[in-house]
């Protein structure tokens, strides 16, 4: 099908953008890399009277060092952040997950602020973003505000974006020393979206147990879920192959994903524990052969 | 809605057309720009079939509006052929006989063209891969992953199937 008529603005700065926001609200929809919403505009799931263009933003599609992490700015396409040498070097786990995201002819359109303002519960970055702690970076005619990830995403397609306010920027910190991470994912067949996936970031204190872990799974919820009853029960724990056997366990325990076509729920919520199990393992491999200190 | 005047380069050449801001940059191609050598089969991103080069990169063009090329460098299958010499991929797929119906043969070969540019020497494995965002029904793939292979000089595995 094609999509409804709307009109059509371009601008060129944040400013302009935030100004046809807090004129039009609701009516108003912005458009990223459009990956996702070209399409629902062209089944006309959506047919906003507005369509603000944000390719031709300035300042917002810049990856930069921040404070040993990374500043990325909300309109840096999925492609850019996949040939970035700062990411390959310094955050494994976007850099593992950033292939599996689509094809890479999406990818060169597709942006991660793009990703997580569409919010889609099968999505790779809001689930890789969640593991990382990154803190988006929010801003309106009324103010500039950071949130957490757990903040942020709300529900099916739903964040805590209000309808003047524009994602800009993702901070994201990095890795503590001697942590290692791993992104797994089960889908029908290459760039499709998961059915289930989990990223996982282990962290290792000076006598190898357990200091801090993140886990957290994409495909079975409304969001991206993360696991704290497992993550609780690996800290401070040995790590060993029972350690990890249980985590996974209690990652799967309580899930109720959905019965689709795809998948029944309860293939998803096996292969969620599975694939968190391999993950926690690969993540620790890594963690262990990783340098005392991070790039 | 009103029209908008969008200008562009197409092939290299300069072009302008004055078009509605809902339409598909695909049918910009096709209908406004006769350019009909892009194909229009899922409209929403997954068959590939309307593949085409944005500034070199290699995007769907059922994902893009038309009004959004103001100002950009867009290459469609019409313009690999050069002074009526077919590419070293075109050739390689006559060749190969990579096609049957050729629906989806000009999105693979703009993808392709882009993707081997920067990986003249992809393995069998990469090649895949590149290829997973283009679907044919009619092939199985086999013969299409023989041409890309030649061009990028390895060998096909022979019992490897699509």
């Amino acid at each position: 099908m094609k999509p409804a008529a709307f009109a059509y603005e371009a601008p060129r700065t944040v400013d302009e953008v935030l100004g046809i926001l807090a004129e039009h609200g609701d009516e108003a929809k912005l458009l990223a890399g459009g990956q996702s919403l070209v399409p629902m505009l062209n089944f006309r799931l959506m047919r906003p009277a507005l369509l603000v263009d944000i390719n031709r933003v300035q300042g917002v599609s810049a990856i930069e060092p921040q404070g040993g992490g990374l500043s990325v700015g909300a309109m840096t396409r999925q492609g850019a952040l996949e040939r970035s040498s700062a990411v390959a070097r310094a955050f494994p786990l976007l850099a593992e997950a950033l292939p599996l995201i689509a094809h890479f002819q999406i990818r060169n359109r597709g942006t991660i602020g793009g990703s997580l303002s569409h919010a889609d519960p099968a999505a790779e970055l809001p689930a890789v973003m969640t593991a990382l702690g990154a803190q988006l970076v929010l801003r309106s005619r009324r103010a500039e505000r950071t949130v957490t990830c757990d903040q942020f995403f709300k529900g099916y397609l739903e964040t805590d974006l209000a309808a003047d306010e524009m994602l800009v920027r993702i901070q994201i910190p990095p890795d503590p020393a001697r942590s290692g991470s791993a992104f797994l994912e089960v889908s029908q067949r290459h760039g499709d979206f998961a059915l289930v996936g989990v990223a996982v970031r282990l962290t290792l204190d000076a006598k190898s147990a357990c200091a801090a872990a993140s886990i957290v799974l994409t495909g079975v919820d409304t969001r991206p879920l993360r696991a704290s009853e497992a993550e609780r029960a690996l800290v401070g724990s040995r790590l060993s192959e029972d350690d990890l056997r249980g985590a996974a366990a209690l990652a799967a325990k309580n899930l109720a994903p959905q019965s689709d076509m795809h998948a029944s729920a309860d293939y998803r919520t096996d292969a969620a524990r599975a694939l968190t199990a391999r993950a926690l393992a690969a993540a620790l491999g890594r963690a262990r052969t990783t340098r005392q200190e991070p790039a | 809605m009103e029209k908008k005047t969008v200008r562009m380069r197409v092939n290299g050449k300069p072009c302008e057309v004055s078009v509605e801001p809902r339409k598909l940059l695909a049918d910009v191609l096709r209908e406004d720009l006769g350019l009909t050598g892009t194909h229009v089969g899922c409209e929403h991103g997954v068959c590939g079939a309307c593949t085409i080069q944005l500034d070199g990169e290699a995007v769907r063009s059922c994902l893009m509006f038309g009004v959004q090329a103001e100002g950009a460098e867009l290459a469609t299958v019409e313009g690999l052929a050069q002074e009526g010499q077919l590419s070293a991929l075109q050739d390689s797929f006559s060749e190969h006989h990579a096609l049957q119906c050729g629906f989806c043969t000009a999105g693979i070969l703009m993808s392709l063209d882009s993707y081997m540019r920067e990986h003249p020497r992809a393995s069998e494995s990469e090649l895949r891969v590149a290829l997973s965002g283009n679907l044919c029904r009619c092939t199985g793939y086999r013969n299409i992953v023989r041409a890309a292979c030649a061009v990028a000089g390895v060998s096909a595995k022979k019992e490897s199937d699509g």
